[in-house]
């Protein structure tokens, strides 16, 4: 009680659930309507902070994606190709201010769907994906001053297949450059993610975006399979997994099909000797415990000048001592849960290998609650560069920590990946700092900062983190014809 | 981490010479203002609720140190206001009273008066505050002047214009002096964050201030603009809590400087708590100086514990 306590443990402050109506049953999202699954099939998604069904969700089969797509052809051909660049504008910023006006919802619903704490979802996620709407608004009428000729001409339909780690955040990088760009879009969410597509879907709906020309159908592989192999899209924009992406391109060869692939990456959030300490281990804390790692971009390998090992890494785990792990609706909670059991298995696999390749593991004394999928924030020091942790993406909260000596070190470890999405680079010094960005073998180098997304940045990898860019006047790029 | 030359230098075994202090000031990391702006602006979405909220308006009641500084302050606004920080709610004996008052040297016979026995200390400014710009001597007499008066506790400012022109050497011997003419009073050392400007330059006033042997680092004289900011609080926090590992001394932190609301103050406490640590949760290692804070931390109280807000009528007002 008040008086002489020394501590101050903040107490519960949950969001409400209520703000939100999760529909027990969910159909797919087809030429405006939702609709049932000619599959007859369903699955059910999961509150991963608890493991309880959320709802029920359509699987869709080879036919329903076929009427999906034919949907979206005939949007493309009988309005939304061929209306004026200023009209398309319209509808975006609809969307874009209903997803602001339904924020909390949104926020919700994606903490629910996706174990990521409602901090994140609320102040990351959202105003992002309403971002993304604004920003290619923007573009939709000024198309021709791009830099892809006078008078660039949409592709057709795309088919778009998006990860469960930012579901909404996805779709609206999806969807949003390819709306403006003229496009109809058939969208597959995760199938551990759904929800918020859907919520999307019913947005474009309450926009009156004409029929067609946003179609969700939910499921796992085998729906994006169908939807990617389709001879009925012109584009397949796909984020995920490495291992998928190989498949989808070596599917798509000689098709004569556009794709742009987002995988994955192992990223170096390198920290030099003379680089602003507190606000370097906030960085690092943002690189690989944001959304509990679960992020593309991760900072997942921290590369640290060996004369300033010993103090970041000490300086890491008291900052680690802080964050609160626990209930995603908590508005103080730091670290949520882990998307999936599947994830969860992998990314306690990949800690025990490194385990047993040597490194050693460290994590905050911190209580897991018992139901639920979840992971503590974990660092490995002493690892090296051919230990499995230093190199196959883990895509969980657990930093692998190595060190360097010189500037060109850094460089040649940083690169030492078959991935090049993101790299951190953090020095007091601006000279170094444009020596290491031009050497970086990667697709976005942020400067004493990581993990910051903007709609007019565009974001997009090298070598087995993909091609293609989202974002800024490069993404559209993905989804116009010169 | 810190360089052994701290430890050092906090032994008084180095000249404090410009050269020597910049030597060890300028080797302090790095501090970035973008990202320590983002980690203020993050900590300050916390959300206090139910008990912690509750145990966090008492704890910065009893940290506020109660301030009237102005032209036009008497004998009598003093008075009123000495009573007001013992018994800061009449109707509820369970609110707990302030840590200090703060008046100008001139006035601290009189709160001395007003507080002898209530557990409320006084503090005063001195060193001709708010600009600092006096001879040593004059500042001296300043720093003597309240002290013989009974102050328990002393807020210096440093001169500004000496630190931002690289004469360090002479802003540590001020310091040191006006340490030892506090004799037992504890030192508060204002850095007028909002002077300074840059963040590495509030990181650096801090290390010289403790180094120099403050009790306290202060943001502001709450006479410029910008008074405390967040960022500026965290920087301070992040220095105290170094220079603890440094040394093994704990210096206190005091933001001043136009915090009015309980919503404010509770920030800061999260500030303190997630920077420097926990133990630094105390009144006497952080402090608060405001005046009109406390009616609204009154207020939350009450509507924390009766569920219904009362008009301002209902409290005091000095």
């Amino acid at each position: 009680m008040p008086g002489d306590s020394r501590t101050f443990d903040y107490a519960p402050a949950p969001e409400s659930s209520d703000i939100v109506t999760v529909a027990p049953k969910n159909g797919l999202f087809i030429s405006g309507q939702f609709v049932e699954p000619k599959s007859g099939r369903s699955f059910v998604t999961l509150n991963p902070a608890t493991e309880e069904p959320l709802a029920e969700v359509a699987e869709a089969g080879e036919g329903d994606v076929d009427f999906a797509v034919q949907a979206a052809r005939a949007a493309f051909e009988g309005v939304w190709g061929r209306m004026k660049g200023r009209e398309r504008a319209k509808y975006l910023y609809r969307i874009a201010r209903i997803i602001q006006e339904r924020s909390r919802e949104f926020a919700v619903l994606e903490s629910l769907d996706n174990g990521k704490p409602i901090r994140e979802s609320r102040d990351v996620d959202v105003p992002l994906a309403a971002a993304h709407f604004f920003y290619h608004a923007g573009w939709a009428d000024k198309l021709g001053y791009a830099g892809l000729g006078p008078s660039p001409r949409p592709l057709g339909v795309a088919g778009q297949v998006i990860p469960w780690n930012f579901p909404l955040l996805m779709a609206a990088w999806k969807l949003a450059p390819a709306l403006a760009a003229g496009n109809c879009c058939v969208l597959k969410p995760a199938e551990t993610t759904p929800l918020t597509a859907l919520l999307l879907a019913e947005v474009c709906q309450q926009a009156e975006l004409p029929p067609g020309v946003v179609n969700v159908v939910t499921g796992a592989g085998a729906t994006g399979a169908a939807l990617v192999t389709h001879p009925g899209v012109d584009k397949v924009a796909f984020t995920g997994s490495t291992e998928v992406g190989k498949q989808i391109r070596i599917a798509l060869a000689g098709t004569g099909r556009h794709l742009t692939l987002e995988l994955g990456g192992k990223a170096a959030n390198i920290v030099f000797d003379d680089a602003p300490i507190d606000q370097t281990v906030e960085g690092i804390v943002n690189g690989i415990f944001f959304n509990q790692g679960q992020v593309c971009c991760a900072g997942s390998r921290l590369l640290v000048q060996e004369s300033v090992t010993e103090l970041v890494v000490e300086r890491l785990k008291r900052r680690l001592g802080t964050l609160q792990l626990g209930d995603p609706l908590d508005k103080n909670t730091d670290i949520g849960a882990i998307n999936s059991s599947v994830q969860l298995e992998k990314i306690t696999e990949l800690s025990h290998s490194g385990e047993d390749e040597g490194a050693e593991r460290w994590s905050p004394p911190c209580d897991l609650p018992e139901h639920g999928y979840w992971f503590p924030p974990t660092i490995f020091t002493g690892v090296s560069q051919s230990h499995r942790i230093a190199r196959e993406e883990i895509f969980g909260p657990v930093l692998s920590v190595l060190t360097f000596r010189t500037p060109a070190e850094a460089v040649a470890k940083a690169n030492n990946t078959p991935y090049g999405l993101s790299a951190g680079v953090w020095t007091e010094k601006g000279s170094r700092i444009l020596w290491m960005a031009g050497r970086m073998g990667a697709g976005v180098v942020w400067a004493n900062t990581f993990n910051r997304f903007d709609p007019a940045s565009p974001f997009g990898g090298y070598k087995e983190s993909g091609f293609g860019r989202e974002g800024g006047r490069h993404g559209l790029e993905a989804y116009l014809r010169a | 981490m810190l360089p052994g030359a701290v430890t050092a230098q906090v032994n008084g075994e180095i000249a404090a010479t410009d050269t020597a202090l910049r030597q060890l000031l300028h080797g302090l990391p790095g501090v970035d203002q973008v990202g320590t702006e983002a980690r203020a602006a993050s900590l300050a979405t916390r959300s206090i609720k139910k008990d912690s909220k509750l145990w966090a308006l008492d704890t910065a009641i009893r940290m506020i140190d109660l301030t009237t500084l102005e032209g036009a302050d008497t004998p009598g606004k003093v008075q009123a206001m000495c009573a007001k920080a013992v018994r800061p709610d009449p109707t509820d004996s369970g609110v707990p009273s302030v840590a200090a008052v703060c008046v100008y040297p001139d006035l601290v016979g009189v709160a001395r008066g007003s507080l002898d026995g209530s557990g409320v200390a006084v503090a005063s400014v001195a060193t001709a505050f708010p600009s600092g710009r006096a001879s040593m001597k004059v500042k001296l007499a300043d720093v003597r002047e309240a002290i013989e008066g009974g102050a328990d506790e002393v807020d210096m400012v440093i001169d500004r214009g000496a630190f931002l022109s690289g004469r360090y050497g002479q802003v540590f011997d001020e310091i040191r002096q006006v340490r030892e003419a506090c004799g037992r009073a504890h030192l508060k050392v204002i850095l007028e964050t909002g002077e300074l400007v840059t963040l590495d330059n509030v990181a650096r006033a801090s290390w010289l201030a403790m180094t120099g042997g403050a009790d306290f680092v202060k943001t502001s004289t709450g006479k410029v603009t910008p008074a405390s900011t967040p960022a500026a609080a965290l920087v301070m926090l992040a220095s105290v809590r170094d220079f603890a590992e440094a040394s093994g001394r704990q210096v206190g932190v005091k933001v001043a400087g136009g915090i009015r609301t309980a919503k404010d103050a509770i920030r800061y406490l999260v500030l303190v708590k997630e920077t420097a640590g926990p133990e630094w949760l105390t009144p006497s290692l952080f402090r608060i100086g405001a005046s009109s804070l406390l009616n609204d931390l009154l207020m939350q109280r009450s509507k924390q514990l009766t569920g219904a807000y009362a008009g301002p009528d209902y409290f005091t007002i000095d």
